[in-house]
């Protein structure tokens, strides 16, 4: 009897496994190769305003190397993958990729030879893009430029580098098909609803992600992790005092700058460099999207609030000129036992204060009041001590506003001084509680990647 | 009353600690290479360097710097004994108007301390926080590949060291 039990456990369990590898089996499409001209101009068109809001170049696109021809590392938790080369070079790139195996790829996930890519490729959101559109994408990538360049393998240990294991995690959370429209709102909102849930794949980074890396759908856009940086929550749970509007999103995609929430910086500053090239439509649909996820109720109420995060703002301005003594411990800001205390609110009056005081004279930049940012208000102070360590600053391609960074000025016990001075200034948030190691540890992230 | 070293000497200022050094430099110490070119970190006419860092003096009070070796281009060399990296910027001519060339010497004194044979490119990418308006920027990449030379050339190969 027990080995009937034995036996059928057996045979179901291999069953099972026979049917998950005959599903997981894709076969090879045949190679082909297409000729730049015959694609049409209105496709390349479309498909370069769409690579633009895909953000396909960051990824594919090693620093000071030729644009898609791959190279770039994006870490993960299970290891570094290099973006692959996507220009039509047909030996490195994919030159012999059909639109089908394209198409494909962007969908389910397959190169041309029928591997299963791993999902650090977007195209859980990817699958969400129409036919279209996609037709687009491929007619811009096969007129590019091929470059021959070969791909680096991923540095995924053995056996997580088993593509078996990719076959799995979309068994378990990819799930194709067209977004559904929601006819009760407008055409604008659901053009962005499509955009940022397929191309833009804007949850890739602000939801965050369970213990396999796929994102946790019942807490979309509750902010993530990416290179280093949070990228902050898009919904209710947002930061930001003042409740974001469609205006100040469009503003803060198109210019990098929303002047009642800060700058684009660190991994978003090239999302909205990518952004560059979409139309104005496309970014405003997006916005709209945004803004209505953001939950700040109706009017009134964001109205409230933001006039609220004015009066705090306007009350917790410091007094930077007042007089301060120039003998005694005092002088080093420093309290009697050696603790950083004061020490904060001299650094600011030093450092930070010519550009972010509120009354400071400001004729070539337009930084945020420190209160309104969304780095000084967020639950961790990670945004907040690398824009402070490494500045902002713009590429010769990028928009935006210039801040130094401060990492030769300060030492680690000034910048968290610092940190531990603004966020209890201008912000009504509870204190940050992990300031010292998060400094060290991006310093250490910093020495490394010297 | 702080207490700061520059250029290797101890100097006593007696200033609200949140002087920024720059002033500190001009007007206490009569130092007055660095330069005010905009007073909010953006231009780069106020490098010095801190503990091998170009920062700018515009921008750091001046308590916070006890105990750390600051730099400025008093410290390079003189009229008379220009050091390596100004000896390159006056054989390349690399100043027009000259007024962000202490900055641009400050910080090509720190990549070249940091790496001392620099590409085109790191130099660039390096050096893009200071401005220049004349547009010299020609002669200055070519004066800091020249200052790196210069400076390979003083080191002794590893057989003249164990001599």
């Amino acid at each position: 009897m027990i080995w009937r039990i034995f036996g059928s456990v057996i045979v179901v369990i291999l069953g099972a496994l026979g049917a998950f590898l005959a599903w997981s089996w894709h076969s090879e499409i045949a190679p082909q190769n297409a000729s730049a001209s015959s694609f049409d101009v209105a496709a390349v068109r479309n498909g370069a305003q769409l690579a633009s809001i895909g953000n396909c170049n960051t990824c594919h696109t090693e620093k000071d190397r030729a644009p898609y021809a791959g190279g770039f590392p994006v870490a993960t938790p299970f290891g570094t993958i290099y973006g692959t080369n996507i220009t039509p070079d047909p030996d490195t790139g994919i030159g012999t990729w059909s639109e089908a195996a394209f198409k494909r790829a962007m969908r389910e996930g397959l190169d041309r030879k029928g591997n299963h890519l791993y999902p650090a490729f977007p195209y859980d959101h990817f699958t969400h893009a129409t036919d279209r559109d996609l037709s687009a994408v491929y007619a811009f990538l096969m007129t590019r430029e091929p470059v021959a360049q070969d791909n680096r393998p991923p540095e995924i240990p053995f056996p997580l580098n088993l593509r078996i294991f990719a076959a799995a995690w979309k068994l378990l959370f990819l799930r194709p098909g067209p977004i559904k429209s929601d006819p009760s709102q407008s055409t604008e909102w659901n053009r962005g609803a499509y955009l940022a849930e397929g191309l833009a794949h804007c949850a890739s980074c602000h939801t965050p992600r369970n213990a396999l890396g796929a994102e946790k759908r019942n807490r979309g856009y509750g902010g993530g992790q990416i290179e280093g940086w949070r990228a902050p929550a898009l919904t209710g749970e947002s930061p930001a005092p003042v409740p974001w509007t469609t205006d100040q999103i469009y503003a803060y995609l198109r210019d990098g700058f929303a002047e009642q929430h800060g700058a684009a910086a660190g991994p978003m500053a090239s999302v909205v460099a990518s952004l560059q090239q979409a139309s104005d439509s496309d970014v405003r649909a997006i916005a709209t999207y945004f803004a209505s996820l953001s939950g700040g109720g109706n009017d009134a109420g964001r109205e409230a609030k933001a006039k609220e995060a004015q009066s705090f703002a306007q009350s917790r301005e410091p007094n930077v000129t007042d007089p301060i003594a120039t003998t005694g411990s005092s002088a080093t800001g420093e309290s009697p036992n050696g603790a950083p205390a004061a020490n904060g609110a001299i650094i600011f009056a030093g450092a930070c204060a010519s550009c972010h005081h509120s009354g400071g004279e400001l004729p070539i930049s337009r930084p945020v009041g420190l209160a309104f940012s969304t780095a000084v208000n967020a639950t961790d102070p990670t945004n907040f001590i690398r824009i402070t360590l490494e500045g902002i600053h713009p590429s010769a391609e990028e928009r935006g506003m210039f801040m130094p960074g401060f990492s030769g000025a300060l030492t680690d016990q000034q910048i968290v001084a610092l940190a531990a001075y603004v966020r209890g200034q201008f912000s009504r948030q509870p204190a940050w509680q992990n300031i010292a190691a998060t400094v060290s540890g991006i310093r250490r992230d910093k020495n490394q990647q010297r | 009353m702080v207490v700061l070293n520059i250029n290797g000497q101890q100097h006593q200022i007696d200033a609200d600690p949140r002087t920024p050094l720059l002033y500190a430099l001009r007007d206490h110490l009569k130092l007055n290479a660095a330069k005010f070119g905009c007073g909010l970190g953006q231009c780069g006419a106020c490098t010095v360097l801190v503990d091998h860092e170009p920062v700018f003096s515009c921008l750091l009070p001046i308590s916070l710097l006890e105990g750390r070796y600051v730099r400025t281009v008093e410290g390079l060399g003189s009229a008379e004994k220009p050091g390596p990296v100004q000896q390159a910027f006056i054989e390349e001519q690399a100043a027009q108007c000259g007024y962000c060339i202490a900055g641009m010497m400050m910080r090509a004194q720190g990549l070249l301390e940091h790496n001392a044979s620099p590409s085109d490119a790191e130099i660039r990418e390096y050096m893009a926080p200071n401005l220049c308006r004349c547009g010299t920027h020609m002669r200055i990449l070519r004066a800091v590949k020249r200052a790196a030379k210069a400076m390979m050339a003083v080191v002794p190969t590893l057989s003249e060291a164990q001599r």
